[in-house]
């Protein structure tokens, strides 16, 4: 099979959609005739003109409040924010509008809009260019949250994203934006709140949420090595998310790890760990374990950047300690 | 006045004030009903300002949309919700046309266009130009309209959706309801030029006219030229209506402290209701036995219409998280 990049297989999914949708139209700053600062959008604006890629002026609250108002009245916009820091500004048409719509109305209207942009710390951008915040968008009722760590997952869950008739965070990595890996050239779909079993393991069971997924396989070959079976589950999104399959692994493993790179408080790692206490206490053979970033703005220079990111050695001492327990 | 312009027939004219009549009455029983505690939540009226919705949707279609704010009964009357699911709604009942989740401030009837009334300042504008997107881009002719008052001028979203509007010729009429007041803060502490269609034409260089928001032929003229505009691709237009509300912000809230009794007295001789019947009198479009008709008829809907959110059951507990998302979980 061919392998191409994430961003690529993001791509792949919009143009296949928009082809056959022309209801379908994408906003943000340079995601015109330049293709998107992080090429999301490269090559579409000659197929399909202004109208349905539409350049906009840095008012990210006028057009998410725009795009509201067109998806309740019979279009399908995409929002693209390069970066998801830039959604903060537009969060009351977010959260008071977009996910609360279709519940107002009693289902009466849709709210089919596709809100995208890249998420996470690294390449030294800064506290502005380097958040998350889905734990946030989580918590809120009326939103889907995807978060896609491999090309593979970044086409379907797109491809999803766009058939469906709900809102949608689609949350991509910066530093997953340029990792290839194999994606069938023909369309396909993943549902929403289908975890992937990543690796299969009869030893304990780590949760890895998006950039965290390649750097827990690269420590779980390690301690394959040294004889340890680690199961890694990568949730893909995290509204809804997939807590039964989380529970059957628990099951199996009687061990739990969450690794996220974003803040530990009220996480989607303490969201888990809270369900599984709930409903999987009695599976447990050692108390859950948590991994995240520290609960900091993300600073700039590059040693207190990787001070901040669940790194490859904190990663290893959490799996090591979670099986000695 | 002047309904010769308009090309508006006597029918056409009892129309408009048939529908005035029925926002008043509607709302003095939703008053009414609020002080019985029959209306669980808030209740904003539109008392004092009918001749803008009334004006404005006249010359809708029932695809056209409207964005509506948190004192939208009116909005939604003038739209053709019923006074049967508006009572309903604020009662919180089922048949309510939020089906009880919404209330006065989350009135939806998409079917005929009313896209929400709205808890927040502001939001209106912007929806408002997106529906326009859409209608542009999938090539049709439908309108839409984006009610405002005049505290949401000085928030972003009246610049950023006005500029939006604007840069893309979205077809979009923005009404700005002037009633002096945003709750209780004078407009004239609000900002330094309050003259809103000025601001409208000189910022985003769009077609903009200030009429007396209580003159229903006023508004009515200006809304056809700007929704005839709009239909035809000449792109938004904004019309900025000055009028007055002569009740609370909301039911039951002190009215004092901000305004004085005699500017409320003021405002009540100029009541857009009774101004407008003295014309239809004095230019023969309707006689005293053609106004007890319409008048018995506007009471009849009326008290109906209340004892049907009266007699309405509740909503099913068990439905409170339906309708989160578009499929149920």
């Amino acid at each position: 099979m061919r392998e191409i990049t994430y961003t690529e297989a993001a791509r792949e999914a919009l143009a296949e959609q928009m082809a056959i949708d022309p209801s379908i139209f994408v906003v943000g700053e340079g995601i015109g005739e330049r293709g998107g600062n992080f090429n999301t959008t490269l090559g579409l604006y000659e197929q399909y003109g202004p109208m349905r890629l539409r350049d906009t002026p840095i008012v990210e609250r006028g057009f998410v409040g725009m795009c509201a108002g067109a998806a309740m009245t019979g279009t399908r916009p995409v929002v693209d924010f390069m970066f998801i820091d830039f959604i903060l500004d537009s969060m009351g048409e977010l959260l008071n509008q977009i996910s609360k719509v279709q519940y107002m109305s009693s289902g009466r209207i849709k709210m089919p809009i596709v809100l995208r942009g890249c998420i996470g710390i690294g390449g030294a951008a800064a506290t502005h260019h380097s958040g998350s915040y889905y734990s946030i968008f989580a918590h809120i009722p009326g939103l889907r949250v995807a978060l896609p760590s491999t090309p593979y997952d970044a086409k379907g869950l797109m491809k999803t994203a766009l058939t469906g008739d709900d809102p949608v965070l689609f949350l991509e990595h910066k530093l997953l934006l340029n990792r290839r890996g194999r994606v069938p050239e023909q369309a396909y779909s993943i549902p929403f709140g289908q975890a992937a079993v990543v690796r299969s393991g009869s030893d304990a069971t780590v949760v890895a949420l998006t950039v965290m997924l390649p750097k827990v396989l690269a420590i779980c070959e390690n301690l394959a090595r040294e004889g340890a079976e680690i199961e890694v589950i990568d949730p893909r999104t995290v509204a809804p998310l997939d807590i039964d399959r989380i529970l059957e692994s628990v099951h199996k493993t009687g061990r739990l790890l969450i690794v996220d790179e974003t803040f530990g408080p009220c996480g989607i790692g303490a969201e888990i760990s809270a369900l599984v206490m709930e409903n999987g206490f009695d599976d447990l053979d050692a108390p859950i374990a948590r991994l995240n970033g520290l609960h900091t703005p993300t600073p700039y220079s590059p040693t207190l950047e990787n001070a901040i990111i669940p790194d490859q050695a904190a990663i290893t001492r959490a799996l090591q300690d979670l099986l000695a327990e | 006045m002047n309904s010769h312009e308009m090309a508006l027939s006597s029918e056409q004219l009892r129309a408009l004030y048939k529908t005035m009549t029925l926002i008043r009455r509607t709302e003095e029983q939703l008053a009414r009903a609020h002080q019985m505690g029959l209306v669980p939540g808030p209740c904003h009226t539109y008392v004092g300002e009918e001749a803008i919705a009334t004006g404005v949707c006249a010359n809708l279609r029932r695809d056209d949309v409207v964005f509506s704010t948190h004192r939208g009964h009116g909005h939604a009357l003038a739209k053709g919700v019923s006074a049967r699911e508006v009572a309903a709604e604020l009662f919180g009942k089922v048949t309510g046309c939020s089906q009880g989740r919404g209330g006065s401030m989350h009135l939806f009837a998409p079917e005929i266009g009313l896209m929400g009334t709205s808890g927040i300042v502001g939001p209106s504008i912007l929806q408002g130009a997106g529906a326009g997107y859409s209608f542009k881009l999938l090539g049709s002719d439908r309108v839409s309209v984006a009610f405002f008052g005049d505290g949401a001028v000085s928030n972003g979203a009246f610049h950023e959706g006005l500029n939006l509007a604007a840069i893309w010729d979205l077809p979009v009429i923005f009404v700005c309801e002037d009633n002096m007041y945003a709750t209780e803060v004078p407009f004239r502490e609000a900002t330094p030029n309050q003259n809103v269609a000025e601001r409208a034409r000189v910022s985003y260089g769009m077609n903009a006219v200030t009429v007396d928001g209580n003159d229903v032929l006023a508004v009515y003229q200006a809304a056809q030229e700007a929704v005839t505009g709009a239909r035809a691709g000449k792109g938004p237009s904004l019309i900025e209506c000055k009028t007055y509300r002569t009740r609370p912000h909301a039911e039951g809230m002190r009215d004092g402290g901000y305004r004085s009794a005699e500017e409320i007295d003021e405002w009540k001789k100029r009541d857009p209701i009774a101004t407008f019947k003295s014309w239809l009198i004095a230019n023969d479009q309707a006689d005293s036995d053609a106004f007890s008709a319409l008048d018995d008829d506007v009471q009849t809907t009326v008290e109906d219409a209340i004892e049907f959110a009266r007699s309405s059951p509740f909503p099913d507990p068990a439905t409170a998280a339906d309708f989160i998302f578009s499929t149920q979980e």
